[in-house]
């Protein structure tokens, strides 16, 4: 028997939350060097498996089955393929960093790792699923302790609000979709919530019409789809930094990925039948999101609506159900959740030093924080898109997509790019440069060296995507070779 | 060695940016070296691109010491780069300019590091313009220059540079968001990027395949075309849409101005040049009067606009408006007859205008900063009667200012006159009109030398104005002898852009 790496990535926050539990809470080095330990050890094993997925011959690997609930048809069925694996490598790289720069959290730290990794398991749970029942099973574990962290570390002005709207909004969301789920286990009659097998199922066409906005809308909430983004930009601001870089990091990412595996994957006519709905939402997505970021005054706002105009672009290139559509949906899921991570870490560390995030009461924070500046204005041009960078060699193929789809709106949606190009840099202008106001001036402390290698470690991510497509694109399109197949395609 | 001579245009093309990455390295206190460093490392490119040059053979049809990498396999586009006599004398022109920038702003003390970077940075995004034969590469590079170019003004501009230089790049990102669509367009239709491919499909294509877009071609074609034009005519720029220029101008260091002037403006003639009229060879055709008449606007309009200036530097920057607009009138009246003798003419004197602008707009930005950086002042009412002060700077001035105004012997007469004379017989009416702005650019000129140089002295500068030091000649010498040269003896570098424009426009 081959060595069980996916479960050993799944188990291993899970556990090390536990063992993180056991240590004194007074010891917050201990802590923190053991959080550093168990993230790193993820790390290795994520690069691990992305490096040596066979792209070539595709499909699901590293699989594992055993038995969980045999006679309900619930197994532990585990996998990855082209379009997982960059998400679990994703999960890794926004773990490490989270706790590198959360090392300064002094409250609690103990119960705020253990409670992070939870949440880790449960997304990382969630990217090798191959079972319906453990992808549920798992979600839930994602959504649950991002509660108690919004609540507890979060924004004391709206964290309770904020904390409780996104719990209620992702769990109606799973629970719409749950529904639609289990209809698949009646239609399917093979007993079994096995995906490889549903994928097989063959579903009648009206079944797959009438249940594929269930599912795919329930999980899509998680993706910030209009008009279910509400929750997204207060969860996200309320959350202290290492919660909301996980939370539009890789949660979001959650949401948009169990909405193709289990919407677009299992019921491919109902995606037929509903891509153009789907694709009118994500535009609105686009633009919409776009214009409401440019009007935000608070940094994290704006952050958070962006991620709303980018993840629609995500759902815009599923929508197309075309390959370059689908593989810039993917590459853009890996490029906007490095993005967005190392915005908020960026953000986080502004707020740290300047207590508020109000962009007209910053100023001139490049002189104290030249590394904040120079992450956050990376993070900046890939939002935008400029080529070079990874979210240009995301954002092209969707778009491409979206031209074989449907012209009109791939014109509207270019609209967002210029719109994005406007706020960023007015952004950076107002937040980094300029004088810095007087009653800030000489109380920013320079950042610490291990929040330094998080930036670089990030933005080096990003460029070295940008530059070299190849480090990623064939892996996602040997993923969307597969989800085309169901589709009935090339 | 033969790893260089193998990959000459990749070496040219990226070192400036590993050079970019090397300063990074460097201690920030280190100004000096900092600044020798970036200077040697950009001299490199430039005597590598004299050797291109030597090795290129002009009689050659097609792209020379072409390279092909895979990029983006996905989409079908590699980085595909290669030369022709074309792109040849804007590598040179960029090559020559940036050393020549940088030198220029050793005068600089603000965060040398960071604008040494930046500098090189702009630098390879500019050169991978002019090199890139994938569309999809070309596009990289056109949006990569703009970063850098943003921050130079932004971070080591004067008074108003925040207005500048957000207007600068949301003119230019809008103005690439048509060209974009276009490029995704072609792409997706023709599932390739490669310009030379593209060159033999896209002008013959009957129908727009893959995309469901239930428009006739002709007006897909038509509405492409445009799209292309006013991402380059904003660049260029051309009137109406010149209105950025004058302000990223005037707010933009000294070494980004000349570089602006001197190279990214080409880079919109270049656009027209290399993908326009390949690329829409019957629509350029059909608007070839629409064009010389932006043209002609642009020629005028540039012409009294710079006159009306009471700031030295707009004056200039409206100068580069008129200049630019004689290269866009060689291009409409070449597209208007391609493959005539007049239009050959009209090209070869639209290409070599190019260089020549490129040669006296840095040149006169340069002077401009000259002055700026003793008076601080750009306020030609405040400055006068400079000449006994600075006798050699009055010198220097009057010789830059003539190549501008197009003097015969100097180099602006050789490219305006090729311009002219090969409009003339396709559009004599936008010709003739052209001329009498031609007659205007010697007005604001002779304005300019006047106030600076003529006049009642302004007391308050004795004593305060010191000579051009030596640096600043150095940087002033290379530019004055290819002015001077060209003027006298244009053959060398006529050479090679006619049979380029001879094989590219049959």
């Amino acid at each position: 028997m081959q060595f069980p790496i996916l479960s050993v990535i799944v188990f291993t926050p899970l556990v090390a939350s536990l063992l993180i539990l056991l240590i004194k809470p007074e010891r917050k080095t201990e802590i923190r060097v053991a959080a550093l330990a168990a993230a790193l050890f993820a790390l290795i094993l994520s690069i691990w498996v992305y490096f040596t997925y066979d792209k070539v011959a595709g499909g699901y690997q590293f699989k594992e089955m055993y038995n969980w609930m045999p006679t309900l048809g619930i197994g532990y069925h585990v996998g990855v393929d082209g379009l997982s694996a960059p998400l679990v490598l994703l999960t890794g790289i926004v773990m490490v960093t989270g706790v590198l720069i959360s090392w300064g959290i002094d409250d609690r730290p103990r119960e705020f790792f253990s409670f992070l990794f939870i949440l880790a398991s449960g997304v990382f749970g969630v990217f090798v699923a191959l079972d319906l029942f453990q992808l549920f099973f798992f979600y839930e574990i994602a959504v649950f302790p991002m509660y108690l962290l919004i609540a507890i570390w979060g924004w004391i002005k709206t964290r309770e609000y904020a904390a409780m709207k996104l719990t209620l909004y992702l769990f109606i969301g799973s629970v719409v979709a749950l529904v639609g789920a289990l209809a698949m286990y009646w239609q399917s009659g093979n007993h079994t919530f096995d995906m490889l097998v549903l994928q097989q199922a063959n579903f009648p066409v009206d079944f797959q019409r009438l249940w594929f906005p269930f599912v795919f809308l329930g999980f899509a909430v998680l993706g910030g789809i209009f008009p279910f983004h509400n929750w997204s930009p207060d969860g996200h601001v309320a959350a202290p930094t290492a919660v909301s870089m996980f939370h539009a990091g890789v949660l979001m990412k959650l949401g948009a990925f169990a909405a193709l595996r289990v919407g677009i994957m299992l019921l491919p006519e109902g995606a037929k039948y509903w891509a153009p709905w789907i694709m009118g939402l994500a535009l609105v997505n686009v633009v919409y999101g776009a214009l409401i970021a440019m009007v935000q005054t608070d940094l994290k706002y704006v952050i958070g609506f962006s991620s709303v105009s980018h993840m629609g672009l995500v759902m815009l290139g599923f929508s197309t159900l075309k390959p370059e559509g689908m593989i810039g949906a993917g590459v853009q899921m890996f490029s906007h959740g490095v993005m967005t991570a190392l915005f908020f870490a960026a953000v986080g560390m502004v707020y740290d030093r300047a207590h508020t995030r109000e962009i007209s009461k910053l100023g001139g924070m490049s002189k104290p924080l030249p590394w904040v500046a120079l992450a956050f204005i990376v993070g900046g041009l890939v939002s935008m898109g400029m080529p070079g960078l990874s979210g240009f060699v995301a954002e092209f193929p969707i778009f491409m997509g979206v031209w074989k789809t449907n012209p009109w709106v791939a014109i509207i949606a270019s609209l967002s790019i210029i719109i994005t190009a406007s706020y960023i840099m007015l952004v950076i202008r107002k937040t980094f440069f300029g004088e810095v106001p007087a009653e800030l001036e000489g109380h920013i402390n320079g950042i610490s060296p291990l929040d330094k290698v998080a930036l670089v470690f990030l933005s080096l991510i990003m460029i070295s995507l940008g530059l070299f497509p190849s480090l990623m694109v064939p892996w996602v399109q040997s993923g969307v070779q597969n989800v085309l197949h169901l589709l009935g395609g090339a | 060695m033969e790893f260089i001579n193998n990959h000459l245009l990749t070496t040219i093309l990226l070192f400036p940016v590993l050079a970019a990455v090397f300063i990074l390295f460097l201690p920030k206190d280190e100004v000096k070296v900092i600044r020798w460093v970036a200077l040697i490392a950009s001299l490199i490119p430039f005597a590598l691109s004299i050797w291109l040059w030597l090795r290129f053979d002009s009689n050659l049809a097609g792209f020379q010491f072409s390279e092909t990498y895979p990029w983006y396999e996905a989409i079908h586009s590699s980085f595909y780069v290669g030369v022709d006599g074309l792109s040849l004398t804007m590598v040179l022109l960029t090559t020559l300019l940036t050393p020549l920038a940088l030198l220029a702003s050793f005068s600089i003390t603000d965060r040398v590091k960071a604008f040494m970077m930046l500098f090189l940075l702009l630098e390879t995004g500019m050169l991978g313009v002019f090199l890139s034969l994938d569309l999809l590469i070309f596009f990289v590079f056109w949006e990569i220059g703009l970063v850098p170019m943003y921050f130079l003004i932004n971070q080591w501009g004067s008074a108003n540079r925040n207005y500048a230089s957000l207007k600068f790049m949301i003119y230019t990102m809008a103005g690439s968001l048509g060209l974009l669509l276009a490029i995704q367009m072609i792409g997706v239709s023709f599932g390739t990027y490669n310009l030379p491919e593209l060159f033999k499909l896209w002008p013959a294509a009957t129908e727009i395949k893959n995309i469901p877009l239930g428009l006739p071609i002709e007006t897909v074609k038509t509405v492409a075309f445009w799209a292309f034009v006013i991402a380059f005519a904003i660049k260029v720029p051309v009137w109406p849409f010149h209105t950025w220029l004058p302000d990223a101008h005037t707010e933009a260091p000294t070494a980004g101005s000349m570089i602006l002037a001197g190279v990214l403006l080409k880079l919109g003639a270049y656009g027209f040049l290399r993908l326009v009229l390949p690329l829409y060879p019957e629509q350029a055709k059909y608007f070839a009067s629409a064009l010389a008449f932006l043209a002609v606007m642009a020629i005028i309009f540039g012409a009294f606009a710079a006159y009306g200036q009471t700031d030295f530097k707009r004056l200039v920057a409206y100068s580069s408006v008129n200049h630019m607009g004689f290269v866009l009138l060689g291009i409409a009246a070449a597209a208007k007859a391609m493959g005539t003798m007049d239009a050959t003419i009209a090209l070869n004197g639209a290409v070599l205008q190019m260089f020549n602008h490129g040669l006296s707009a840095a040149g006169m930005f340069f002077l401009v900063g000259v002055i700026y950086e003793r008076t601080h002042t750009r306020n030609l009412e405040e400055l006068g009667g400079l000449f006994p002060l600075m006798p050699v700077y009055g010198g220097i001035l009057i010789f830059t200012s003539m190549a501008s105004l197009g003097l015969p012997g100097l180099n602006g007469f050789i490219s305006e006159f090729l311009v002219v004379r090969g409009s003339f017989p396709l559009l004599p009416v936008f010709t003739s009109i052209a001329m009498i702005g031609l007659l205007f650019t010697g007005a604001y000129i002779l304005k300019g030398i006047k106030k600076v140089l003529h006049g009642p002295l302004n007391e308050k500068w004795v004593g305060h104005l010191t000579e051009i030091n030596t640096r600043e000649i150095i940087v002033m010498a290379p530019l004055m002898a290819l002015i001077l040269i060209i003027g006298v003896w244009p053959a060398w570098i006529l050479d090679v852009i006619n049979k380029a424009v001879t094989v590219l426009f049959k």
